[in-house]
Formats: structure tokens, C-alpha cells, sequence
């Protein structure tokens, strides 16, 4: 049978998918144990067992300055700060990307605004941000912000704008004024592409609060692993990045599920 | 009869490319009228000119002796070949949609007593249109044909003075298309409706049409050929047997 055609059921994909992961697992493991053989020390590729114990001390001792459970608070510190940022950055594109797709005279007026903010690399801006807005939360989220909502935004509008004319003519035959088209025909069509649009922004948005959590922070995920980083300490990065990368693809499922539950019509129903 | 539809001298400009020219038309109530004529001969600027969506360069168009407002309104329904419904309600949301238009300036969205009676009457038009049991699907879970069903029934909900349509049936299979001939032919009677549908169907204009209308160009300069437009070269008005006449001619036939 052709590749193209072949169908893979669902255990076989499960079976299928555990085998490159594995490969890397027990590479890993490998060259770790080969280099502990060598030098029973080694920081550079830890054990698991080093893994394990360094999360447990991070997890469950409290640090010895703050008081607090180490692990847990960078967590905390840090998904607050994303869902701020995420947050404003996701009511922006909707508020902005609707009236810019919608009305013309608004897209005429700050479509290029938008452009070129987008076009501006988001990290250029950091110290503009640091010294405007402080050291503090404000100037992370601030980062999120405006790294992700301009390119939320300009998808959300050009969405909404590739709404076909007909639909638009029709809500008018029907009595629709512009205020009406915006709350019932473009609204509800463009909150399953903003899921989308925050789902893609998930990737940029962690990128920025670990850029600015590593440039400027005394918390944070980002914040640890550039401060552990000085002690060759990768008994804690490897678990914290596994951590992020989790918890990044916790984030995309409940989104992905979201949109299928609130918006069925969006993912092709069945016939 | 009198005219609800004028058209005196109205022309279409795109630039220097001339769409239609010259157009003068009076369409009765209760007349349906279909256009037909040539790829590229205007037949859907003509329609979205009465539809409000262009603008005539030229002439007057008035519904009811009063000029058209310059854009699309109540007063006028459509219906096109394709994206007529809107894909995120469900087939009665999206009947009802009109009527909360219009009572719900500010929602657009109508609440206990009031949305009871309009979710009656929208049941009422989905029954004629043959969609009683289809109520609580989303379009995208139709068939082309009773999309177009439920397109008919958006439209008609509110009553318009003139519905048109954008070669409705176009996309359908023959089977299907037939149904939908009697269908517009039914409504067009039950509910005095004045049709002008575009179709590049002859058969189909024929067919459902009490008057057929012929776009095209009278001259041709085949050095500029986009500076003469269509107008009405034929209009052939039709005369109907009644309906129990013309049921049992299709009986024999």
C-alpha cells in the first residue's frame, strides 16, 4: 500500500509516536551514564536520579532566604504573568482585529499603526520598557503584550475582513446595522480563529516572559534557570524546561478542546 | 399595474469599462422576472445595483416611486448562489436573526414573550420552506439544497419588498434543483412575492419567470470592447397558465 494512503489507528499512532521519544530517552541515558562512568561528578548530562532529587529539593524544601517552596513559586510567578500578558494581549486582538475588520474607515485609519508595530522586534523594545515602566511585573507582561497582540490582531481583523461579502450584504437585507453585524455576525465567527491565534501566540508569549524573567527577575521559571545556569546546575534546568514544555502543552490541548466545545459549527460537524 | 420597481437610464461604470448602459425597466409587483444573458454581461452588477450593494454611475432606480437609499436594506432580500447563511447559528437562529434585528437595536437579541413569538414565526417560515425537522442544525450540516431552503426562508421572514436572486439554484444537482423550482414557485404565490433572479439557466428562466429579461451588449467595437455595456436586448414578458392548469399540463407531460 502506498505511504499516502496508509491509516493509522489510534494505538498504533500512540505505539508510533512513543518510539522517537524513547530513542531519545535511552540516547540520553546512554551518554549520561557514559559520562559518569568517566567522571562519577558530571554536571553536564545528570542522571535522572540527580534530576529527581534536585526537583524534590526544589519542590519541597523551602529556600532558605525566602521561605518559600522554590519550584512552586517560580511556577506561580511566572503563569501569572502569562496569563496577564495572554490575557490583555487576547481582549486587545478582539476588541481591535473586530473593528478593524469590520469597518473600513477604522482599517484605513490604524491598519498601518498596527503593521507597523508588528513589525517591530518585540525584544528591541525591552529596555524602553524597563525604563519606562520599571524593573517590576509591569514591564514582563508589558513584553508579552506587546510581542504577541499585534499579530493576534492583525489575524483576528484579517479573519474578520475575509468574512465573505455576501454574509454581510445578507445581515443588511435582514436589518442589521453596523453595531449588529459586529455583535452577531463578526463576533461570534471570529472567536474560534482568536483560539487559534492565542494557541500560535503560546510559543512568542513563553519566549518573552523568559526573556525578560532572565534579563530582569528575583522569580520565575526563566528567572531559575539563568540563575542556576551559573552553577552548571542541569539537574534543575533539564526538569524545569520539561516542566515548561508541559505545561505549554496542557495550555494547547485545554485550548483546542475549548474551541471544539464552545464552537462546534467552527469544526466541521458532522454531516 | 403599476411599477415597484423603476430603472431610468442607469449605467454602470467601472472607470472606463461601461457594464451597463442605458437600462430603463419597470418591474411590476408580483411579477417574476428572470435575467439571463452571457458571461460578463452584467447580470450580477444589475442584481447587486438593485440590491443596493453598487452603485449606478448614472439614473435613477426607485422601489415604491422613492429613490434607493445607497445601500442594502430590509426593503430588499437576497439570495446567493453560495455563503447566504451564516455558518456559527443554527438554522432557527438563523431565521430569527432578522427579526431581532429589527426589534433589538442594541442586542439584537430578543428575550421571553417577544423571543417566544419570534422563534414561532421563524418555525412557521422554516415549515413552509421545508425545514421543520432541520431546526436545530447548523448549516454546515446541510445539504446545498436545503441551505439555499433556509437561505429563502432568512430572506422571506422579513417580508421584502422585492427578493432577489443571485443564481440561486446554480450549484445544485438537476433532482434537487427541481424541488427548489417548485418551492420559489409555491412561496412566489403564497406569499405575493416580486422576484428578479439572475441565472444563466434558460431553462430555469423559462420555466419560473413571468417575464425574461436579456442582458447583453447591443454594439460591439472589437477594439474596445469594454466600452460599450449591456442592457435589456429582450424582454419577453410570459404568460402563465394558472396554476391548476399548469399542474395538469406537468401531470401529462
Amino acid at each position: 500500500m502506498r505511504w499516502v494512503n496508509r491509516q493509522i489507528g489510534r494505538r498504533q499512532a500512540f505505539g508510533l509516536a512513543a518510539i522517537p521519544i524513547a530513542l531519545l530517552a535511552i540516547a540520553y541515558l546512554v551518554a549520561s551514564a557514559q559520562r559518569h562512568a568517566i567522571n562519577p561528578s558530571d554536571k553536564i548530562l545528570p542522571l535522572p536520579t540527580a534530576m529527581a532529587s534536585a526537583m524534590w529539593r526544589m519542590m519541597r524544601e523551602p529556600d532558605v532566604l525566602s521561605g518559600n517552596l522554590v519550584f512552586w513559586a517560580d511556577t506561580l510567578a511566572s503563569l501569572q504573568r502569562l496569563g496577564l500578558g495572554l490575557g490583555i494581549a487576547t481582549t486587545m486582538a478582539l476588541l481591535v482585529g473586530l473593528v478593524l475588520g469590520v469597518l473600513p474607515p477604522v482599517r484605513a485609519m490604524f491598519g498601518p499603526l498596527v503593521t507597523g508595530i508588528a513589525v517591530i522586534p518585540p525584544i528591541a523594545l525591552l529596555p524602553i520598557l524597563f525604563i519606562a515602566l520599571g524593573l517590576g511585573e509591569t514591564a514582563k507582561v508589558a513584553l508579552i503584550v506587546i510581542g504577541i497582540a499585534p499579530v493576534m490582531v492583525r489575524d483576528v481583523a484579517g479573519h474578520v475582513g475575509a468574512l465573505p461579502r455576501e454574509q454581510i450584504v445578507k445581515a443588511q437585507t435582514l436589518g442589521a446595522g453596523s453595531w449588529q453585524i459586529l455583535l452577531r455576525v463578526a463576533l461570534p465567527q471570529a472567536l474560534p480563529r482568536l483560539i487559534v491565534a492565542l494557541k500560535l501566540a503560546l510559543g512568542p508569549a513563553w519566549v518573552f516572559l523568559i526573556s525578560a524573567e532572565a534579563i530582569a527577575s528575583d522569580v520565575g521559571l526563566g528567572y531559575r534557570i539563568f540563575l542556576v545556569r551559573r552553577y552548571l546546575s542541569m539537574d534543575v534546568i533539564i526538569p524545569y524546561v520539561a516542566w515548561i514544555a508541559l505545561l505549554a502543552i496542557v495550555m494547547d490541548v485545554a485550548l483546542s478542546k475549548l474551541s471544539t466545545k464552545a464552537f462546534p459549527w467552527a469544526h466541521g460537524a458532522a454531516h | 399595474m403599476s411599477a415597484l420597481l423603476s430603472l431610468r437610464d442607469v449605467w454602470v461604470e467601472y472607470g472606463d469599462r461601461i457594464v451597463l448602459e442605458k437600462v430603463d425597466l419597470d418591474v411590476a409587483a408580483g411579477s417574476f422576472v428572470s435575467v439571463v444573458g452571457p458571461s460578463g454581461a452584467g447580470k450580477s452588477t444589475f442584481l447587486r445595483v438593485i440590491l443596493g450593494q453598487e452603485q449606478a454611475t448614472r439614473g435613477t432606480i426607485t422601489l415604491d416611486g422613492a429613490p434607493l437609499p445607497p445601500e442594502c436594506g430590509p426593503d430588499r432580500g437576497v439570495v446567493f448562489q453560495k455563503y447566504s447563511v451564516f455558518p456559527h447559528l443554527t438554522v432557527l437562529a438563523n431565521v430569527v436573526f432578522g427579526l431581532e434585528c429589527t426589534a433589538a437595536p442594541f442586542l439584537a437579541r430578543l428575550f421571553g414573550a417577544k423571543r417566544k413569538a419570534a422563534v414561532a414565526e421563524a418555525a412557521e417560515m422554516l415549515a413552509a420552506v421545508g425545514l421543520a425537522d432541520s431546526m436545530h442544525l447548523y448549516p454546515a450540516q446541510m445539504s446545498g439544497g436545503m441551505q439555499q431552503r433556509l437561505a429563502i426562508a432568512q430572506a422571506l421572514i422579513k417580508r421584502p419588498r422585492i427578493l432577489l436572486l443571485d443564481e440561486p439554484f446554480g450549484a445544485l444537482d438537476p433532482g434537487i434543483r427541481a424541488d427548489m423550482h417548485a418551492l420559489i414557485t409555491k412561496l412566489w404565490r403564497q406569499y405575493d412575492l416580486t422576484v428578479i433572479m439572475v441565472t444563466h439557466d434558460i431553462r430555469e428562466a423559462f420555466t419560473l419567470g413571468t417575464r425574461v429579461l436579456a442582458l447583453d451588449k447591443r454594439r460591439h467595437d472589437p477594439h474596445a470592447p469594454h466600452r460599450f455595456g449591456a442592457t435589456a436586448v429582450y424582454d419577453l414578458p410570459l404568460v402563465k397558465p394558472a396554476p391548476a392548469e399548469e399542474e395538469a399540463t406537468e401531470a401529462v407531460a
